[in-house]
């Protein structure tokens, strides 16, 4: 039987997600259900003085509203930040309480206060008209740049600073520039996008009166983590009584990562009414409250040689938690940012300093890469401007500080375990015609037009592990993954993983991993997701963990259920365990050539025992059935990189931006399946370019977001991109047996800095923030004609 | 979205007769269901015109192309007539919002609505058309009033919307990256009689801009638009796009016309 990993196996989700039979959490109606309408603060910062409900109690369909007061009664508790970060000094970041309905304050426009349920959708709008809150509105504080001297919006945190964290050697880098023959200084934005998920958050809470057990559907990449936050910190039920289950989720890039306010409203109010709730996000509630990502402002510096070798790093950063800090809020641009910061380079010194502070806007968090993008946009931009300086060829300046040699002892954290940095970006080169560029652009001058061409290498650290090592960063859980094979009686298989997938293709992937390890067909292997009543606790999908984490907990499974069979075999073949070979779904005995199919040992391990045709007693010391599970927690992150190069043409008398062509050659190790991965990579791109041109979450200075509708928030569409030139080279990882790297972020992080790269060489090394919109781009090429014109 | 009473007209008289300042006439909705499902528009009577078969439909005359109200923005753009006679609108009914609009957006419904940043209304204007409604037959630079409004009274319904056919024509816009809506759309058209250039986007209703056309009356060429200076005074300002910077491409996209005529 030929490998499946490695092939092209066509999706079996398609069937199901192309033919609008996918089943989402907005799909699912369970009889007497009532409706759930938020009140949400219009204020980005006010004190609540008084809610008044008796009105919209008195109207049509009216179930209940609850309030902050009702919640606090009830001792119902908050949401939270995952991951504990120390500032430099050694104390312990600070971190507001965040009710799932604001009691007293409330901090960002959108910020629940108060949830009608009536027993019609129209109903529960009406009511929610007439819900009276009286607020004392307060100065917000909106701007980044100016938190830290802004009046503190939560009691106790002094100049709204959660932590000031540090990573790396400030003395070694100091000493590392003092040796510099020339210092790069860049002072970027990494302006603030909104996930975009396609499928509103939502969910449908089933509260059984006789069993007591609440059954919460809901939007989550990660439903076990729900379940133990919702359960443990928000005391809704104990994790028995509370089954999560997120089925088809239509997209996340982070954003459902978090357990958020609806649900646990929604769940503790169902037990409390005794009624079924449902709740569907609408799309501007979408874009006010699904957690935001990146917007850091920062100020970065290399050290460099006059033939440009590196010395030294320094990244100064401010980072936008929000009103709040979540799940991977404050992780993100910790752990999951400075270590990448000097990026793929040799880099003798360094540090990443950050500081990540509170604002009057919604809470930001994971958005696909967290962090990396930030990171490696910093450096890439730095390290251009360093060649641009320097007078030297961006690829020549980044071959110079590749290292070669792996594993790579990355400056500030990584271990790599694996890579090859320089023919990822030989290979990219070749794929663009990197030479012909200078033809191409003389074409385009012809045309009146400008061409810019634009690189990036990067690489990434996704897969975040091993646990020990997580928690002693400061993680709340240890980030492993679960998964159980069971083999039915009559030979077919069902995997359950703890991994979520929402869009990431898992019964595809996972199932030709499974088919590839137990020899039986794909078509016969089901993987299950996704629901907490079934299969073990699973930590879920985010960081490009699914495939090098949980797919591994999955062969390791399969492993054990071979080797449960080979003892099985051998008792049926009449010979010992270690005489019996695994190959192909067979077990074999070489010297008697007898052999049992798979199928047929699970059939056996059911029917243990000899009666008429059936012959299979079970080796002493077994038990019956062929289950087994498997908990796997990597000895560390998997470390894809790459190289990215594209060409953008520019109308100076416009300054719109055409993205012309884009190659991107990517080392993900071992591919199980080209299409999905390329579908990752696909989409990567299209965020990626979208932070690069178009995309830009913006608040006014009284905390209003005035980016909260399609008709304002530009997102990528496909007829702003060009077919993408995919290449790939394979270093395999050291640190799981498949060999495998993350895919899923790769694009993401790449894209923004390649993008932006060409755009600025276009413009003649002339810096411009992001996103390059047309306007701030035909600004730059004025101020250049201008500059070219004074120079003549 | 608030009740309201719905009506299928079956012609024009019975559609004007149930119309009142309290109601508003559907064709293609997609302005009006939206602002109705948003909470910002609500009526008492909405009067459906969909069904009236006089409305929809176009013809073409030696000098004139006439497009019935309630004729879709795909019609249009894939009338084989249209694109005869007048390329330059054919392409920009092609290039309204989305093919599930132009599916079911109205030419009338949009000149009705008037938007500022919408595609049509500056048609009207280079293509000196005639607004017939069931009383009379208004110009069109009589016919657009301001934001959102026109010379329109609320029984009144629109049944054709006739255009000169130009001897040349273009219209170029830069789009809104996030709708799509005309940042600025500029429609250069030369007729015997005169040159017109219909601007949309730039300011809160479209208008004709006499100094481009005069230039261009001079010389026919996008060298001539050159030494036109443009105002950013009175012109629209948002996240997408400065006052100055749409000043500025109301004349690069006045070149990009003229050059495509």
């Amino acid at each position: 039987m030929a490998s499946l990993v490695g092939s092209r196996v066509e999706r079996k989700e398609d069937k199901r997600f192309l033919t609008g039979k996918g089943r989402y959490t907005s799909d699912i109606n369970i009889a007497n259900q009532t409706y759930a309408i938020f009140i949400r603060s219009p204020h980005a910062r006010a004190k609540i003085k008084k809610i008044d409900t008796s009105k919209a109690l008195k109207s049509s369909g009216v179930v209940e509203i609850l309030t902050g007061e009702h919640i606090a009664q009830d001792k119902i508790g908050g949401l939270i930040a995952g991951w504990a970060i120390r500032s430099e000094d050694g104390s312990e970041m600070k971190c507001p309480a965040n009710p799932p309905l604001a009691k007293d304050s409330v901090n960002f426009v959108g910020d629940p206060v108060a949830v009608v349920f009536a027993e019609t959708l129209d109903e529960a709008r009406a009511a929610a008209e007439l819900v009276k809150v009286d607020y004392k509105v307060l100065k917000a504080v909106s701007n980044l740049g100016e938190a830290m001297n802004s009046e503190a919006i939560h009691d106790g945190i002094d100049k709204n600073l959660c932590y000031d964290w540090l990573l790396g050697d400030r003395q070694k880098t100091k000493e590392a520039f003092d040796k510099a023959d020339k210092i790069i200084k860049l002072d970027i934005v990494n302006n603030r996008l909104i996930p975009n998920a396609m499928e509103p958050r939502a969910c449908v809470i089933d509260y059984n009166t006789a069993s007591e057990e609440i059954t919460c559907y809901t939007t989550s990449q990660n439903p076990h983590l729900s379940r133990l936050i919702m359960s443990a910190f928000g005391g809704v039920a104990p994790e028995n009584k509370l089954r999560v289950v997120a089925p088809d989720v239509g997209g996340g890039f982070g954003s459902k990562i978090n357990l958020y306010n609806e649900e646990i409203v929604c769940s503790w109010a169902s037990k409390k009414i005794e009624r079924p709730i449902k709740w569907v996000a609408e799309r501007t509630e979408s874009f006010l409250t699904d957690t935001h990502g990146r917007d850091h402002i920062t100020h970065a510096e290399l050290a460099v040689t006059n033939d440009g070798k590196f010395l030294g790093f320094k990244n100064e950063t401010i980072a936008n938690l929000g009103a709040y800090a979540r799940v991977f809020g404050t992780v993100t641009p910790t752990y999951l940012f400075g270590p990448c910061a000097t990026g793929v380079y040799i880099m003798p010194a360094a540090y990443s300093n950050v500081k990540a502070v509170y604002t009057n806007t919604a809470p930001v968090d994971a958005y696909r890469g967290a962090g990396r993008p930030e990171a490696t946009y910093t450096i890439e931009r730095i390290v251009d401007k360093a060649a641009m300086e320097l007078g030297m060829d961006p690829i020549e300046i980044r071959m110079k500080n590749f290292p070669t040699e792996f594993p790579f002892k990355q400056t500030l954290v990584h271990q790599i375990d694996s890579g090859d940095y320089v023919a990822g970006l030989n290979k990219a080169k070749e794929m663009a015609d990197y030479d012909g560029f200078s033809t191409r652009k003389k074409e385009s001058e012809s045309k009146g037009k400008l061409r810019g061409i634009g690189v990036t290498s990067y690489f990434e650290a996704c897969g975040i592990a091993p646990s020990p090592v997580v928690m002693m960063l400061g993680c709340g859980v240890g980030l492993w993954e679960s998964a159980e094979v069971r083999f039915n009686p009559t030979g077919q298989v069902t995997v359950y993983t703890g991994s979520h997938s929402h869009g990431q293709s898992h019964q595809t992937t996972f199932a030709q991993i499974a088919a590839d390890e137990l020899g039986v067909p794909i078509e016969n292997i089901d993987v299950v997701h996704g629901d907490t009543d079934k299969g073990t606790f699973g930590m879920g999908t985010y960081g490009s963990r699914s495939l090098t984490v949980g797919g591994i907990a999955i062969v390791n499974a399969c492993k054990k259920i071979v080797n449960k069979g080979k003892r099985i075999a051998a008792k049926m073949l009449e010979a010992s365990p270690d005489e019996v070979d695994f190959k192909n779904g067979e077990f074999v005995v070489a010297k008697s050539n007898k052999k049992k199919t798979i199928g047929e040992v699970a059939f056996a391990s059911y029917l243990p025992g000899v009666r008429d045709e059936v012959k299979s007693p079970l080796p002493e010391g077994d038990e019956p059935g062929l289950i087994e599970s498997s908990f796997f927690d990597p000895a560390n992150f998997s470390f894809p990189a790459g190289s990215h190069i594209c060409e953008v043409e520019i109308d100076p008398e416009t300054g719109h931006v055409k993205l012309d062509k884009y190659t991107a050659v990517d080392d993900f190790g071992t591919i199980v399946n080209p299409l999905i991965v390329e579908g990752q990579v696909h989409g990567g791109l299209a965020q990626g370019i979208g932070q690069a041109l178009y995309e830009n979450a913006q608040y006014d200075d009284s905390g209003q977001l005035i980016t909260a509708s399609y008709m304002d928030y530009t997102m990528p569409r496909a007829d702003d991109l060009p077919d993408f030139n995919l290449g790939f080279t394979c270093t395999k990882a050291t640190t799981n047996p498949l060999g495998v790297k993350g895919c899923g972020e790769a694009g993401t992080i790449a894209a923004t800095p390649t993008v932006m790269n060409a755009v600025i060489n276009a413009l003649g090394g002339k810096e411009i923030s992001l996103p390059a919109t047309a306007e701030k781009v035909w600004k730059a090429c004025k101020e250049m004609k201008k500059t070219n014109a004074e120079a003549a | 979205m608030k009740t309201f009473n719905y009506h299928s007209a079956k012609d024009v008289k019975e559609a004007s007769k149930l119309a009142s300042s309290n109601s508003a006439f559907l064709a293609g909705g997609m302005t009006t269901i939206p602002s109705m499902k948003l909470g910002l528009a609500s009526y008492k009577d909405i009067i459906d015109i969909k069904r009236i078969k006089k409305l929809t439909g176009i013809k073409v005359s030696g000098k004139t192309v006439t497009i019935g109200a309630t004729t879709k923005h795909s019609e249009v753009a894939s009338s084989k007539d249209v694109k005869k006679a007048i390329p330059s609108l054919a392409a920009l009914a092609e290039g309204i919002g989305d093919p599930q609009v132009r599916n079911r957006g109205t030419i009338g419904g949009s000149i009705a609505n008037n938007d500022p940043a919408a595609d049509y209304p500056s048609a009207c204007i280079a293509l000196n058309a005639t607004i017939h409604t069931n009383n009379r037959s208004i110009d069109a630079e009589k016919f657009f009033r301001g934001m959102f409004e026109t010379c329109l009274k609320s029984t009144e319904v629109i049944e054709t919307i006739e255009f000169s056919i130009p001897e040349k024509s273009s219209y170029q816009k830069l789009p809104n990256p996030a709708s799509r809506y005309a940042i600025i759309g500029v429609y250069v058209a030369k007729h015997k009689t005169g040159i017109n250039v219909g601007v949309t986007g730039a300011k809160s209703c479209v208008y004709n801009d006499k100094d481009l056309a005069g230039a261009l009356t001079k010389n026919f060429s996008s060298s001539a638009i050159d030494s036109v200076k443009i105002s950013s005074s009175g012109m629209n300002s948002d996240i997408h796009a400065s006052s100055d910077y749409r000043a500025n491409m109301v004349k690069a996209f006045a070149k990009k016309a003229v050059d495509a005529c």
